[in-house]
């Protein structure tokens, strides 16, 4: 049997207890619209922008920054060693930041590697042209997601944290669920657990708009037109710092989520997220 | 029905794919019809930042305590023509800034004429395209006083910049349209942190347009002409980035 999402209420499952569905209508056109132009739009910033971070790879705190001043973040090479420093401690990366192999066997003095980045050889004006044109998708596809899934309740019904989600006891079995690797199955599988709502919500109201936000400051011409932007981050080098934070934390939560992704079930999963539809994990002896 | 996915053919599959996807990147790059969709981008940059900024909206400025401890230089420190040389051996009292172009009125000033008409003070954050950024005290006559004195003349739709450094064989040169020309905080600087223009910053005169990223902002200026069109005008994309590395020509973003 199917069954539309949304449609169970566990106050209605009493007695008798309803029949888990074998397959449910989880994720809405408009989630998986954006869920894939993400998929491609986040990479291509990702990796464009460590291009751009490339031409100038270090990071400063304040309203400027450059090479006579102090960066707390620095990605370099001395003689043989590439090195990546924060704060006050250094760490060799040989091979991996700072110096590294090139694609022709030769050693190569930049911060991230041709692997890393968007083109894979040093290009400024390249990186720029990729990062400025998947910025605006990224920019108006949020507003896009946000404004629909407003319209048809996706935030409110699946996302918003309710009152027991955030119970200390509920919060604390999911944080031992997490740790033990255990995934929810029958109907509990049919709903967003409270740490997978809260990382939602991290990455949809925090860290995309965050991300989107430090990018605006950066631009001179947008420092001039809405000039509350560079006093909201402290400064357009304190915004350069915070994107790269804000996209570290991307990158961490798109490792976690295709790790999560994997163990539960890939082709359930991404099934679900291309035809919308997925199979309900039955409990043992269900 | 159940799937056994090995480390190893996961980590496997991980590099293979992210090699497939650099590598289709890289092709792209290469292609003139995707440039030609990212350049799209960069136009709709501009026309949504001229959407929702004023003309005149300012540039912030800063105090005089805020100002970076030490201007970093960048590009070219140091033209290496003999005509340049000669001109800053002297002081640059033998250099004239011409003002042509469609223009009722060509100009030709000495920087004493320059520094002796009405002048703008501002402290302005400096924004490279690499993404570091200093802060200055520029001194300048406002380009709209130079315009209005050289009238210019219907049709005339972008201000080209001459200058006197080169790199790679080709002699610098930039261009704005009128929105940024006419704007208030765009000056001609002949002084940087309250001391005459140094040789590394552009010495004798430099353009300041503060909404614009620093590749804008031409140094060792020669001339300024006024034209209709950026075609036939060095390679044709209205400054030497823009020619020799494709850099966006609006460096508002």
């Amino acid at each position: 049997m199917t069954i539309e999402a949304g449609t169970i209420d566990p106050a209605d499952t009493g007695s008798p207890p309803a029949p888990v569905p074998a397959k449910v209508y989880r994720h809405r056109l408009v989630t998986r619209i954006w869920h894939w132009t993400n998929a491609v739009t986040i990479f291509v910033m990702l990796m464009s922008g460590l291009m751009i971070f490339n031409a100038h790879p270090r990071l400063y705190w304040g309203q400027y920054g450059a090479n006579f001043d102090h960066p707390w973040l620095q990605i370099g090479a001395m003689g043989e060693t590439g090195f990546l420093r924060i704060g006050s401690t250094t760490i060799e990366t040989t091979g991996l930041l700072g110096r590294w192999t090139g694609p022709e066997g030769a050693m190569v003095n930049r911060a991230f590697p041709g692997w890393a980045t968007i083109p894979s050889s040093y290009s400024l004006a390249d990186a720029r042209h990729w990062h400025l044109f998947f910025a605006l998708v990224l920019g108006f596809g949020l507003l896009f997601y946000m404004v629909a899934s407003l319209l048809n309740r996706h935030i409110q019904r699946d996302i918003a944290l309710t009152r027991a989600d955030v119970a200390p006891g509920h919060l604390w079995q999911d944080i031992k669920d997490h740790a033990r690797l255990r995934f929810p199955k029958g109907l509990a599988a049919l709903r967003y657990n409270p740490i997978q709502k809260m990382t939602y919500i991290a990455v949809i109201f925090v860290l995309i708009p965050l991300v989107i936000l430090t990018g605006l400051t950066m631009s001179p011409g947008m420092n001039a037109a809405w000039g509350w932007l560079v006093d909201l981050f402290g400064g357009r080098q304190s915004a350069r710092s915070l994107h790269f934070i804000a996209a570290a934390g991307i990158a961490a939560f798109i490792v976690v989520h295709l790790i999560l992704v994997v163990l539960a079930g890939p082709i359930n999963e991404v099934r679900s997220m291309i035809t919308g539809w997925f199979r309900v994990p039955q409990e043992k002896g269900a | 029905m159940s799937m056994i996915v090995t480390r190893r053919a996961l980590v496997g599959g991980l590099v293979a794919g992210a090699g497939s996807l650099v590598a289709g990147c890289d092709a792209l790059t290469d292609s003139p019809t995707f440039q030609s969709v990212l350049t799209g981008g960069t136009h709709a940059n501009q026309g949504l930042q001229r959407l929702i900024s004023d003309r005149g909206a300012l540039a912030k400025e800063f105090r005089p305590e805020q100002r970076s401890p030490i201007f970093r230089s960048n590009g070219n420190r140091m033209p290496t023509s003999p005509a340049y040389q000669a001109l800053m051996a002297n002081g640059f009292a033998d250099w004239r800034l011409t003002v042509g172009g469609l223009v009722g009125r060509p100009l030709r000033l000495s920087l004493a004429q320059i520094r002796s008409m009405p002048t703008r003070h501002q402290i302005t954050r400096h924004d490279c395209v690499e993404g570091w950024s200093a802060i200055g005290k520029w001194s300048g006559v406002p380009l709209k006083l130079l315009l209005d004195l050289a009238h210019l003349r219907d049709g005339a739709r972008y201000l080209v910049f001459r200058c006197a450094d080169e790199s790679r064989g080709q002699t610098y040169y930039e261009s704005i349209d009128l929105i940024d020309a006419f704007h208030p905080q765009t000056i001609l600087a002949w002084a940087l942190n309250d001391v005459a223009l140094p040789v590394p910053n552009g010495a004798p005169l430099r353009l300041r347009v503060e909404r614009m990223l620093g590749y804008k902002h031409a140094k060792y200026l020669m001339g300024i002409d006024a034209v209709a069109s950026l075609d036939g005008i060095g390679g044709g994309k209205g400054g030497f980035w823009e020619d020799v590395a494709s850099y966006e020509w609006y460096a508002g973003i």
